[in-house]
């Protein structure tokens, strides 16, 4: 809670809606004791005075009645019958709404072909239906109000629900040998009454719009009771010679919605968990880079990294997620980047082309040079130039990686057509091509696909198909069989390399599994907490690691045709990297630790190929 | 050996539904007709690729989901009501995802404390006496007990999900990919824990797993789903050694294993069969380089083949 | 595309046929006798007795219903008592008026709040995007029949650059020129509101989708930023956009009613206040019913829309 009013309270906008919003409120509960004049009392002699007149702060109406004692007694009625209406819709709504999502089936299609029934009305239909059977009434209007909202909170809250009622703790609540009502009373209620709280506050401030409205037009109280939206209703006739009868009420109907909206957001924002961390930003086209320090001098690889780092700033806390990564890549080779999660090895991918999410990504020095040119000081233009031509990406997840609403041979004319000017019917057929040489069975008619018509495995095949759309000098692939079974992991490999071997492609391979590595890389670098700790030649890496790391984690690793056995296992957790240790990073979970590993920085050295970071490893190299 | 654990010709179709105008399609058969039983102590590995049915095979056995045919049998006892209250006390389930399976608006000692009281109507004391037995059992500190499930790791969380398991004191425990959501080095501490709970507790262990590794190293025996059928059952140490259904070779030669050189196994497709319009004969016919007209036509049935092996095929590999 | 098409007019039906149910159950509620209260001051004995003939009241509710579903069926709405003129016939007439204003609006609030949402969205914490939000923030905020009020006070009674209400000039008008003069106002009172809304929701629906691999994937591949926005962005955006525009239509409708009061434009919401206010059930009843009517077929039309949009809905 605490938590909660401190996020609020931070965003300027929403304190500000609070601010408004609490003195009206305050001013509308006090309304009975402040000294204020009847607001009923009549003096036609006193019609249309004007604001600031005597013993009238705000002047009066058409009948004299003093405007300032109307406008708040309208306002406490108008917040009492928007907020009321509220609640109602809200209670009744999301009671409906949870029980058609948790039981789903039948319940859930009855429910709602009614719901959706209430919603073919366009609301203020229903509401004026409603208002004509029972008559026209502050308390009927407060009835139609909440009755037309109601199917808004019942379809929003059933659609949260059964993702919820999806979730694993309700089966493991089911398991427990909860019954219904306990399930939806204490696993599905606590999470839904965020949301409802959301839905609540960003629809308060409609509801007491709509009120005032179904008031405006005379359906709503009934002389000489007032409302704000009778209020307006009654100044209408004398807009043009009055017009203070109307702005009055008129201005603080805008003021009492625009706060409530304001603190509404300002409550959704804080609520959805989403939203913290500045998670909904907009990535920009490139990442951010903003280096310190001096620049290394150009190799003569074809890709080359050099002391990368790339950061993530979350508010105050810095994450490093790449601590000065250097790694190279020369025609036809393949470097295989190996770590568990969060050791950065995507992010360093990522980087090369600038496409780490920036914010909240920093590149905060190193560099990233593609036959000598530096990629990190190149405008954007230049930059989207060499993407997909020079270095292409496959990614892990096909179906999520691919444009959900093209089809596929449109996908890849466009890889093709966004660097070479063609005709759509080159490209066509050069997509066909491509699909062709990625081993697509029918690749004509799969050209018409769309992405969520394939199975998994060609849907992978297409991705690499675009990589290979413009014949790039290097390919770097982030855990492109990570989400496909093995039988089919095992055929985009074996495609991988002769794709490699045929075109003399350059790929950097970004996994976590030691088996593929082996199988395709010519040389391997492990990383841990955002450096690398060991590189060289595959098979000199697996058959005697250096650092007690990669021995260790190798050790984890089942395989198949050991038999059942007791697996190795490594202790203890891989540090968050916005808090690293001093010197080693995995020194807290080394057996072999010394004192001096977690001093000072411990570096990168050995006879090329091969190198270590680690004080005491367990080959000399 | 008692038997721990009997299914008796499970199967789960799910219905599309009927359309307007047209007769109601014929379902998704996500499970066909299967049966094979657990002895007590035993792990059971369920190894099979994406679609094949095993997690539907799961949650039917935890009665979160009820058979369309076919009988569950526990400790010789029949289970014919899905209700997961009376599955709860002699079967428990650890899920996958081990984050999404505690309710995040829950502490964990409310989380441990729901089976407790719910299956087993224990009173304060006594449970807080049985959360810290359980607890010193899986390595966790009971300074966890107060907070909430975003407040750990992964590989904690998992503790916690076995931990919740364990506190209904089920015979049984179906493990669904429990550690495919966890980093190798984190996993293994998992499945050794898995291990020590076992001897502990003489529990019996189904094992789901798409990782055959990982299967092999913890089951005593396997059973290879392919397309929602058993296609082979046999000892962990044999079955992918000397398979005898061609599906069950193509796994093991797919998995990368350090030093052997990069080729596709040999197969004409990879492609599952469309689920809505089922081939005739055996499933994996398409796929399969000793396919024949029979096995086209003809669904073979699981038979024995050499000690402890079964498999379901008409042209088995010999040797 | 046409079976589709065909599929969902089929599964208005029921939509259709619910609706009258709900209009009869709520006209059902009307406390006491029905035609005393319905006729209010107008309850003379002939009055009475032709309202019970009308509604057949001495006959069973189920029978009732039947009876004036029937009765809409061939086209017979009854008979306004305060207008004295078959109600579809008044329905019909003032039906032209309110779906220019509507259709106007709608154009509008879909046209500025998706530009707005995306242009926002593109910009995200820049000027532009600020500017707009304030924008969107007032415009949401501002009850309609309020900004139409003051909209009138500005142009037409201080700066005389538009007419005050009214569809046409009295004298002289008629033309579209005249038609638009008077539309302008009105039309950009009503469509305020939604443009709002959906100008906020797009900005969401744009920045949800920007974060999204295949726009990563988009990005990698070299396509333009321009294109990335424009099309692929854009284009996934539209999914969740298109719905929202459909709700927003039925927000428009039920805002004209507001409008065509203070504008005096004589469409079929102020004919269904008056009716109120007259107590003429029949011709709530049948304004109710036709509007409805009219909202659900335009509903189906969002739903094809939809669909043409995202292959991944069966057809």
């Amino acid at each position: 809670m605490r938590q909660f009013l401190k996020l609020l309270f931070r965003n300027q906008l929403a304190a500000f809606g609070a601010v408004v919003l609490g003195f009206i409120l305050v001013l509308a509960l006090l309304v009975p004791v402040l000294p204020l004049q009847d607001p009923d009392v009549t003096a036609t002699g006193d019609r249309f005075l004007r604001p600031f007149s005597e013993g009238h702060l705000l002047g009066t109406d058409h009948l004299g009645r003093d405007l300032l004692s109307r406008l708040l007694w309208g306002t406490r009625l108008s917040l009492a019958v928007g907020i009321a209406a509220a609640v109602i819709a809200a209670t009744i709504g999301s009671a409906i709404g949870i029980i058609a999502g948790y039981f789903g089936g039948r319940t859930d299609n009855l429910i709602m072909r009614g719901v959706d029934m209430l919603m073919a009305f366009p609301y203020i239909l229903l509401a004026l239906a409603i208002v004509a059977a029972l008559g026209p009434g502050l308390m009927n209007a407060l009835i139609a109000v909440a009755a037309v909202n109601i199917p808004f909170f019942a379809r929003n809250i059933r659609g949260v629900t059964v993702s919820l009622a999806g979730r694993e703790f309700i089966d493991a609540a089911r398991l427990a040998g909860m019954g219904h009502v306990r399930i939806i009373l204490t696993e599905i209620l606590p999470n839904v009454l965020p949301i409802i709280v959301i839905a609540m506050s960003t629809t308060v401030g409609w509801m007491i719009l709509e009120t005032a409205g179904l008031s405006f037009l005379g359906l709503g109280s009934q002389p000489p009771q007032a409302d704000l939206g009778s209020m307006l209703g009654e100044a209408r006739d004398a807009m043009i010679t009055a017009p203070h009868t109307s702005i009055v009420p008129g201005v603080m109907i805008f003021l009492i919605v625009m706060s409530v909206n304001l603190l509404g957001d300002g409550v959704r924002d804080a609520l959805d968990p989403r939203l913290k961390s500045g998670a909904l930003s907009r990535p920009q086209a490139k990442t951010l880079v903003e280096r310190k320090g001096a620049v290394p001098p150009a190799t003569d690889d074809l890709l080359s990294i050099q002391d990368l780092e790339t950061q993530f700033h979350v508010g105050k806390r810095v994450y490093r997620a790449v601590n000065k990564v250097s790694l190279s890549v020369k025609p036809g080779e393949c470097l295989g980047v190996i770590g568990e999660s969060g050791s950065g090895k995507s992010v360093t991918a990522l980087s090369v082309m600038g496409l780490v999410a920036s914010p909240p990504g920093v590149i905060a020095g190193g560099a990233v040079r593609l036959e000598g040119e530096d990629l990190l000081d190149v405008s954007y233009e230049k930059l989207r130039q060499k993407r997909g031509e020079k270095v292409a990406y496959i990614f892990q997840d096909p179906l999520a990686t691919l444009h959900p609403l093209y089809r596929v041979g449109d996908q890849l004319a466009e890889a093709i057509q966004c660097h070479h000017k063609v005709s759509d019917a080159k490209a066509r057929e050069r997509a066909l091509e491509l699909l062709k040489a990625v081993r697509i069975p029918n690749a004509e008619s799969r050209l018409k696909n769309y992405p969520h018509e394939m199975s998994g495995g060609m849907r992978q095949r297409v991705g690499i198909a675009m990589a290979m759309a413009n014949d790039p000098d290097v390919i770097i692939a982030d855990e492109p069989t990570t989400a496909l079974d093995v039988t089919v992991q095992a055929q985009i490999l074996a495609l991988l390399d002769d794709l490699r071997r045929e075109r003399g492609l350059a790929i950097i391979f970004i996994t976590h599994d030691f088996g593929v590595v082996a199988q395709l890389c010519d040389r391997v670098a492990v990383m841990y907490a955002g450096r690398i700790v060991e590189q060289g030649p595959t098979n000199a890496v697996l058959d005697a690691p250096a650092h007690p790391y990669t021995k260790r984690l190798i050790a984890c690793v089942p395989e198949l045709g050991g038999g059942r056995r007791e697996l190795a296992a490594i202790p203890g957790l891989p540090p968050v990297v916005d808090k690293l240790p001093e010197g080693c990073a995995f020194a807290p979970r080394c057996q072999k630790a010394r004192e001096e590993c977690q001093k000072g920085e411990i570096g990168l050295e050995g006879a090329a190929p091969r190198k270590v970071r680690c004080l005491y490893p367990e080959e000399a190299v | 050996m008692t038997v721990a654990l009997k299914i008796t010709d499970l199967a789960k179709t799910f219905s599309l539904g009927k359309p307007l105008f047209r007769p109601a399609l014929p379902g998704v058969r996500a499970v066909r007709p299967m049966s094979f039983q657990v002895e007590e102590g035993e792990t059971l590995g369920i190894v099979g690729e994406s679609g094949c049915g095993k997690s539907t095979l799961a949650r039917m056995l935890v009665g979160l989901l009820e058979p369309s045919v076919g009988s569950i049998e526990i400790a010789g006892k029949a289970l014919d009501n899905a209700d997961p209250a009376v599955f709860g006390k002699q079967i428990q389930y650890v899920f996958q995802d081990p984050i999404s399976s505690l309710n995040p608006r829950k502490t964990i000692r409310q989380i441990m404390e729901t089976p407790l009281k719910r299956l087993y109507g224990m009173d304060k004391a006594q449970r807080q006496e049985r959360i810290s037995e359980i607890f010193a059992s899986v390595n966790l500190r009971e300074e966890f007990l107060d907070r909430y499930p975003h407040e750990f790791s992964g590989g904690q969380a998992q503790r916690i999900g076995i931990a919740r398991a364990l506190a209904a004191a089920p015979r049984i425990i179906v493990l669904d990919e429990p550690v495919s959501a966890l980093d190798v080095s984190v996993q293994a501490q998992v499945l050794n824990l898995l291990a020590d709970l076992r001897t502990e507790f003489n529990l019996t262990y189904l094992f789901i797993s798409h990782d055959l590794a990982v299967v092999e190293a913890v089951s005593d025996r396997v059973v290879v789903l392919y397309f929602g059928s058993v296609v082979e059952i046999g000892q962990a140490e044999h079955i992918f050694n000397a398979p005898k259904h061609p599906y069950t070779k193509l796994l093991a030669e797919s998995a990368p294993v350090v030093g052997r050189p990069l080729t596709a196994p040999e197969q004409k497709d990879s492609e599952l069969p469309d689920p809505l319009n089922p081939p005739p004969g055996c499933a994996f016919a398409g796929r399969c380089p000793r396919a024949t007209e029979l096995c086209r036509t003809d669904t073979p049935a699981l038979r024995q083949m050499g000690e402890d092996q079964l498999a379901a095929c008409h042209h088995p590999i010999e040797g | 595309m046409g079976s589709y098409i065909l599929k969902r007019l089929i599964s208005a039906i029921p939509v259709l046929l619910g609706i009258t149910v709900i209009v009869f159950l709520i006209m059902a509620l009307i406390p006491g006798d029905p035609a005393t209260a319905i006729l209010g001051s107008y309850a003379t004995p002939e009055n009475v007795e032709k309202i019970n003939r009308d509604l057949g009241l001495d006959k069973p509710a189920v029978v009732r219903y039947f009876i004036w579903l029937g009765n809409m069926l061939t086209g017979d709405f009854g008979r306004s008592f305060s207008l004295n003129r078959p109600v579809l016939d008044e329905i019909l007439e003032r039906f032209g008026a309110t779906l220019i204003l509507a259709g106007t609006s709608f154009v509008l609030c879909s046209f500025l709040g998706i530009l707005a949402g995306v242009v926002s969205a593109a910009r995200q914490y820049g000027f532009a995007d600020k500017a707009i939000t304030f924008t969107v923030l007032i415009g949401i905020s501002i009850p309609s029949f309020f900004l139409g009020m003051m909209m009138i006070l500005l142009f037409a009674v201080n700066l005389k650059w538009l007419p005050v209400s009214g569809m046409y000039a009295i004298y002289g008008g008629g033309d579209l020129p005249d038609l638009l003069k008077h539309l302008i106002m009105p039309a950009l009172a009503l469509a305020a509101v939604a443009t709002g809304v959906i100008a906020r929701l797009s900005r969401s629906a744009m920045l949800e989708v920007l974060r999204q691999d295949f726009i990563r994937t988009a990005r990698a591949k070299g396509v333009k930023e321009r294109r990335v926005i424009r099309g692929h962005a854009l284009r996934a955006a539209m999914v969740s956009i298109i719905p929202v525009l459909g709700i927003q239509a039925g927000f428009v409708l039920s805002g004209a009613v507001y409008i065509e009061i203070v504008f005096q434009w004589p469409g079929i919401g102020r004919m269904l206040v008056n009716a109120i206010l007259q107590r003429d059930i029949l011709l709530v009843q049948g304004g109710v019913v036709f509007v409805a009517a009219c909202y659900v077929l335009f509903n189906i039309a969002v739903d094809v829309a939809q669909s043409m949009l995202d292959p991944r809905i069966k057809t």
